[in-house]
């Protein structure tokens, strides 16, 4: 049941701007700090929270309401997760106009303030979401904090987290999925979304995730068909170590596919330049067009930064762009089955337009 | 790229306006003639409904208000020559006969291409074995059916699946003729009737219970797909869609559900190969994420209008674009202009449609709702959270009702059943069992209705309990008024939770407000931008909220804006002509260099069409919401003679509140609205009105019909249940119609008038500029006095008025003009016998009949009115416009068919819902076209006749006479046939039901379709003569055979088929009149 107007505990949002909106905290009540981005999915709250793309970041959902079919049961599968996208929540805090104390679904375990509390996990409600939108829109995403009239400022255990934010949500060690499938694919993992470990091991795939900074090349985890680079957090400064090893790899011309930061990785790799975005791509309606054809596609996208395809090396080309903004949204080695693109073709949240990405992938290993 | 080959493009409309099939499909079919016009195509539109935007000038180049038959199409084509046809935005009307025109090969004997979905992909859709065949194909689920071609077949089939079951005719409008059978019995009367609208009826498994989605997909013919909006049914599957609050986006759905049910919906797009837009209606489990597909809709739909007001992605108009070869990416998106059509929009609000529903208007219909669509117009609430929202739209479906709660206290004797078997008033019976301490889960189990839903009613009953336990404002504290106002509570509804009945309502209402201003708390306004503010928008796209803090947009305080209020809901009475009457006055401002505002909220209106307006606001028309716009937007004035009753009722409260009303000024609209003022004036004018009186007690009713006489107009201030007004014939009557009024007192008091029989009714449509008559149209109803003004039929100019009578009229209207200072539009019925000429009614506003005799006299009365009301300067019309050569007939739509059991007779209440106007050289060929364009046929052979009072036998013996000549077989019952064969007119005598044994048996014919038209007159309108003649009526509507129930009509009907064919009528366009 909704809270009465004398049970709920005020909180507030501080933009780096100088702006503070006012609202009622939800979940753990408790200061929150990190970059304030937007994502106007109106659906998949839970798999958009245990994204690990999202590390370190305060999230605004732009749709009103919020919490509506709670949280299903996090249901492991060897070793991967059914229903979220990570062992996790990943923001550090939750910006909303409306939270739907009461829910109802049938896959439902718990409620989103139920969840959020286990998770440690601050939340504020009954803000301005779309002037917050607005803001970002304008501005660029910026730093925030959440406040409560209970947590005004940080406590020392606050500030021990990981700096390097592909580190801290990459894997620590080898390990391996759906052993004995029919062809063998290298993971490597920046902060690879669950749904994408699903859509290998469906395929019959056996998947060797290794850590970001992983020197694959030259290890004892045996020969792989091809190399899938994931999506994570961030920009790509802080993984030299793993540009060098895709480069490494790609003499060995077998088949790659960079999906989010592993399209900017892939790029580097490659010998271009990635450039930040205004305020980023977040939500489920990104569409994009294939280059040199009059095939678009509504895509899933999490990114706060783009490849500079005029920085492509001559044997490369661009092979999907943003149709609202024109930016990168892939690309494509002319003659090696090197592949990437900035949008995540496994959906969730999000459309399932474009699986094929996958198809082709794993026809080519 | 595209196609430019393409230079003429015919469209076909929907006609009028009819239950199922109202004015949504005006915005489909001006959407897409706007998308022709840009690429410089010309455009050739085929529709009777004169009342609509589409059929205007600057819209199409050439209009036909002709019947959408194949027929007509046809003569059409071979005159035009269109390169060619658009088929998806005139509703089911013009879908099939679209089909005809195809499988009858004309499309392909004259060439003509079918822009966007083929027509191989409609029968697809449409034949519900094709359907499944094809998802088959795909594997995708549907509700197994069984088509069957005979009642014993349908009760196998039933037995097979299992009860209870659904059956539907196929290839029928919105549900028309199906329904759920719990038994063989049910079953058997249901199929019945099913294959009198159809050779194939339809058995399936229910499903009742399970959620109700809907997806709007778009595909290009390059094969790119978009899902546009996913909407979600509040009423479980076993109500109608059309019958349900219908919320946008889905809100009890999960991504995973969300993406499953639209992966399917683009692939059944591509497999069936849509290329434009399209519907798909799922029923969901609520239980597992199984699911069927329940139907799709290869045309624009309610469903796509809905969907396009509520995202701002303009489908229609896409969707012509595309047909004519665009690719979604090569299209812009109308709103921010810079990003492109290929996209799905988000939305940062959520939207809810309430259907309207008027079902009081009409004798003996059920008021339970299920799978067949009923309701006659419905309302889009736009808010920030479900609590507003849902009492937005409450507000404004305009029954009277405040929001959820602190309404007027309703009866429901069984509160279970009720909401087992749920009715039109189905939320507020929800409302009533909170107050009687259900709970949540009870509910559900009798509703099926998802708990989500349930629970955010809860809130605002609990918030509810909140404002009850204080008094007075100054113990509100600015929390719970907050808190209040972002749950939808209007200043009224706290006003009444918090005093009770202690104080006046506009007292308390008052209080509230100036407490809440003083407390700063005020709505914002805020934009639908298509992207959830990702990109900016330039389009001024508008509502209000109390879930935001900061506005959108910002006031221009120029004072160049001018603000018009919109119609609200379609109803009987009032649709789209008040509409078209709302563009127009748009169009006059903007053209006149003001910015035009808007403040509407029924999605199937052009008024409500970003493009039309500078602003358009979203929002409620109710003082609160009229007084916020105002507020924020300080324009020049407001306009409020253009959108029917509804602003018309709020012109004086919002001139006392300082607003500057445009035009005729508040107070001489009061003195016409108010039946003692008026009378008074008109008394002090020397004009003659019908006698009446209002009345307090029963004893002095009586002791005043017997001064005037029966029959009397009866108008009780409060009615229980039934028609809120009657005719009564004798005591009996009277005492009978009086005891549904819950009172009679001085609180509630009855008007009583004399009503004048066979009096001719007259229309006065005019336009003065202070106090002086510009322009006017007179204009004759074929019927005489005691069918609504709205039901009748009208010609104009008049045909059969004496001159004496029509000079009289104009020096009364004339007079009223100067009294009241009129500046605008006004309209003046008159009753005239012989010469005798009585005032019955006085609007000083646009009417129903503003846009048949503007189009008619193509001297456009709302331009011209509008331009007197803002102060522009403005052309007299010369005297010589007014001499026509030819004859214009609007002809009234009814929709009887979609209201089981209602007794299709026509009385002082209105009960069409839509209308055609149609021109002819004579009275006889837009009477024919008229008819037709109304569906009726031209009767092949047989005629069934009970012709009721002597008087009314009298009146059709020349009709009757007419008939025999042209070799019709007249069939009649007792007392008619006696006449006919009196009058030496040959006829077969038939048998009433109350006369068994005896045969033929009157009903036996109807049901056997042995007869092609029935005329049947009531011999008065007392109840027991009315239920004499009901199983004939009833049983004409059921089985679908043209029926007549009015002697004037029938004879204008009879002379003008006998005396010219249908192939004698001109096939010509408006602009060759």
């Amino acid at each position: 049941m909704q809270k009465s107007i004398q049970e709920r505990t005020k909180a507030s949002l501080l933009l780096s701007n100088g702006l503070k909106f006012e609202g009622f905290s939800f979940g753990y009540d408790h200061f929150a700090e990190g970059e304030v981005v937007f994502d106007t999915a109106m659906v998949g709250y839970p798999e958009s929270l245990t994204d690990p793309s999202f590390a370190g970041q305060i999230l605004c959902i732009t749709y009103p309401l919020i919490g509506n079919y709670g949280v299903p049961e996090d249901q492991i599968i060897e070793g991967i997760s059914q229903f979220y996208e990570s062992d996790k929540i990943h923001v550090k805090g939750l910006i909303i106009t409306e939270y739907s104390y009461d829910y109802s679904h049938w896959s439902a375990l718990k409620s989103l303030d139920q969840w959020l509390k286990e998770h440690k996990i601050v939340g504020i409600y009954g803000v301005d979401t779309r002037e917050i939108t607005k803001v970002l829109r304008d501005q660029g995403s910026m730093l925030g904090k959440i406040i409560t009239e209970n947590h005004t400022e940080a406590s020392d255990d606050d500030n021990c987290g990981e700096k390097n934010l592909v580190k801290s949500v990459s894997c620590s060690e080898p390990i391996i999925y759906n052993k004995g499938g029919e062809k063998r694919v290298l993971l490597l993992d920046c902060g690879v979304k669950h749904t994408i470990l699903r859509a290998l091991a469906n395929k019959n795939i056996e998947v060797v995730r290794v850590p970001y900074d992983y020197k694959f090349n030259n290890s004892d985890l045996g020969e792989c068909d091809g190399l899938l680079i994931s999506n994570g957090p961030g920009n790509c400064s802080d993984c030299e170590t793993t540009i060098d090893e895709i480069k490494k790899f790609m003499e060995s011309e077998k088949p790659i596919l960079g999906i989010g930061m592993g399209n900017l990785l892939l790029a580097k790799a490659a010998g271009a330049e990635v450039i930040k975005l205004k305020c980023g791509h977040r939500g489920p309606n990104q569409p994009v067009r294939m280059v040199g054809t009059e095939r678009c596609f509504i895509t899933s996208q999490c990114h706060g930064y783009s490849v500079d395809a005029k920085t492509l090396p001559s044997d490369w080309k661009e092979s999907f762009i943003n149709l609202n903004d024109n930016s990168n949204e892939g690309i494509q080695h002319l003659t090696k089955p090197f592949t990437g693109v900035q949008f995540h073709p496994e959906g969730v949240s999000g459309p399932i337009d474009t699986k094929f990405i996958f198809d082709n992938f794993i026809e080519k290993l | 790229m595209i196609d430019t080959t393409i230079k003429k493009v015919l469209l076909l409309g929907s006609g009028a306006l009819k239950i199922g099939e109202a004015g949504e499909f005006d915005y489909s079919g001006s959407q897409a003639l706007k998308a022709m016009r840009e690429e410089g195509i010309s455009t050739v539109l085929i529709n009777p409904n004169i009342a609509t935007v589409q059929t205007s000038e600057n819209v199409a180049d050439k209009i036909y208000f002709l019947p959408v038959t194949p027929y007509f199409v046809e003569k059409v084509i071979q005159k035009e020559k269109p390169d060619g046809i658009l088929l998806a935005f005139g509703g089911q009307t013009a879908l099939n006969c679209g089909v005809q025109l195809y499988k009858q090969g004309i499309l392909e004997k004259y060439q003509i291409k079918v822009l966007g979905t083929p027509v191989q992909a409609i029968m697809d859709t449409e034949d519900r074995d094709l359907f499944i065949k094809k998802l088959d194909e795909i594997d995708v689920k549907t509700i197994k059916s069984h088509a069957v071609e005979s009642v014993e077949a349908a009760k196998q089939a039933a037995k097979d699946l299992g009860y209870p079951v659904i059956i539907r005719a196929a290839y029928a409008l919105g549900g028309l003729g199906s329904g759920f059978c719990d038994d063989e019995e049910q079953l058997e009367v249901l199929a019945e009737k099913s294959f009198s609208y159809s050779p194939q009826v339809l058995v399936e498994k229910s499903l009742k219970g399970w959620k109700e989605i809907e997806y709007e997909v778009v595909r290009d013919k390059y094969d790119n797909c978009i899902a546009v909006c996913n909407m979600e049914n509040f009423d479980p599957l076993g109500i109608h869609t059309g019958e349900s609050i219908v919320v946008a986006p889905c809100q009890t759905l999960t991504s995973h559900d969300i993406n499953l049910l639209k992966e399917l919906a683009i692939r059944i797009v591509r497999h069936v190969g849509i290329v434009g837009e399209c519907n798909v209606q799922f029923a969901y489990d609520p239980y597992s994420d199984d699911y069927r597909v329940i139907e799709v809709n290869a045309r624009l739909s309610r469903s796509s209008a809905l969907a396009s007001k509520a995202t701002g992605y303009p489908l229609a108009f896409v969707a012509a674009k595309i047909g004519l070869g665009y690719g979604l990416f090569e299209l812009q998106n109308s709103v921010t202009k810079t990003t492109p059509a290929f996209f799905e929009p988000v939305l940062d609000y959520v939207v809810c449609k309430i259907p309207r529903w008027d079902l009081t208007k009409f004798h003996g219909v059920s008021r339970e709702i299920g799978s067949s669509m009923k309701s006659v117009g419905e309302v889009m609430a736009i808010g920030r959270t479900f609590e507003e929202t849902i009492q937005k739209g409450l507000r404004m479906i305009g029954q009277g009702a405040h929001g959820f709660v602190a309404n007027k206290e309703i009866v429901v004797p069984d509160i279970d059943k009720a909401l087992r078997e749920p009715t039109d008033n189905r939320i507020f019976v929800i409302s009533k069992a909170f107050q009687k301490g259900y709970t949540i889960d009870h509910i559900h189990d009798l509703t099926k209705i998802d708990k989500w839903f349930l629970h955010k009613l809860y809130n605002i009953v609990m918030t509810s309990k909140e404002l009850a336990n204080i008094n007075s404002t100054d113990d509100l504290s600015k929390e719970l008024l907050l808190h209040a106002k972002q749950q939808g509570f209007s200043d009224f509804q706290i006003g009444r939770l918090i005093y009770k009945d202690k104080l006046d309502m506009d007292e308390a209402v008052d209080l509230v407000r100036k407490y809440r201003k003083s407390l700063n708390i005020k709505p914002v306004v805020k934009q639908i931008d298509t992207l959830a503010a990702e990109y900016p928008a330039v389009t001024n796209y508008l509502y209000l909220t109390y879930n935001g803090t900061v506005n959108d947009i910002e006031c221009q305080d120029d004072k160049q804006s001018i603000i018009v209020l919109g119609s609200g809901a379609y109803r009987i009475g009032s649709s789209v002509e008040f509409d078209w009457c709302s563009v127009n006055a748009l169009q006059t401002i903007r053209n006149s260099g003001y910015r035009g505002v808007m403040i509407n909220y029924n999605p199937e209106t052009v008024s409500t069409d970003y493009d039309m307006c500078d602003r358009l606001y979203f929002d409620e028309l109710t003082f609160e919401r009229v007084m916020d716009i105002y507020e924020f937007e300080n324009p020049h004035g407001i306009v409020v003679s253009v959108g029917g009753q509804i602003p018309n009722n709020l012109a004086l409260r919002l001139h006392e509140n300082g607003l500057n009303i445009l035009g005729t000024s508040a107070t001489c609209i009061d003195k016409a609205e108010d039946r003692h003022k008026f009378s008074s004036i008109v008394d002090k004018l020397g004009i003659d009105q019908p006698k009446w009186k209002e009345l307090t007690s029963l004893d002095d009713v009586h002791q005043f019909v017997e001064s005037v006489g029966f029959p009397v107009l009866v108008r009780p201030s409060y009615v229980l249940s039934g028609a809120a007004m009657n005719v009564c014939s004798n005591s009996n009557e009277l005492v009978e119609f009086l005891k549904l009024a819950a009172d009679v007192s001085k609180k509630h008091p009855v008007v009583v008038s004399e009503f004048i029989q066979d009096a001719k009714e007259i229309e006065f449509d005019a336009v003065a500029s202070n106090g002086e008559v510009v322009a006017y149209a007179i204009s004759e109803h074929i019927e005489f006095a005691g069918v609504h003004s709205g039901d009748a039929t009208i010609q104009f100019p008049p045909q059969k008025l004496y001159v004496e009578t029509a000079r009289r009229i104009k020096k009364i209207a004339k007079k009223i003009a100067a009294e009241l200072q009129i500046s605008g539009p006004f309209n003046i019925q008159f009753l005239a016998k012989e010469n005798d000429i009585k005032v019955i009614e006085c609007n000083l506003r646009a009417s129903r009949s503003f846009p048949f005799v503007s189009k008619v006299l193509k001297i456009n009365f709302i331009e011209l009115a509008t331009k007197i009301m803002i102060g522009e300067p403005f052309e007299v019309p010369s005297k010589s416009a007014f001499d026509l050569d030819y004859v214009g007939v609007k002809a009234s739509q009814f929709s009887f068919s979609r209201l089981q059991k209602a007794d299709p007779v026509l009385g002082v209440d209105m009960a069409s819902t839509g209308e055609v106007g149609c021109i002819g050289d004579d009275t006889n060929e837009a009477v024919l076209k008229s008819m037709i364009s109304v569906g009726y046929t031209v009767p092949k052979k047989n005629i069934l006749i009970s012709s009721g009072a002597a008087k009314n036998k009298a009146e059709l013996i020349n009709a009757c006479k007419l008939l025999a000549q042209n070799g019709y077989n007249l069939y009649a019952t007792g007392g008619s046939h006696q006449f006919l064969v009196d009058n030496n007119i040959p006829s077969t005598r038939v048998y009433w039901p109350t006369e068994p044994g005896q045969y033929p048996q009157a009903l036996e014919m109807v049901h056997n379709k042995e007869v092609d038209m029935v005329i049947n007159i009531p011999k008065n309108l007392t109840q027991i003569e009315l239920e004499n003649g009901y199983k004939i009526r009833r049983a004409a509507v059921d089985f679908n055979i043209p029926l007549i129930t009015n002697t004037r009509l029938a004879s204008a009907f009879i002379i003008s088929f006998c005396n010219m064919s249908v192939d004698d009528i001109q096939i010509k366009s408006w602009d060759e009149y």
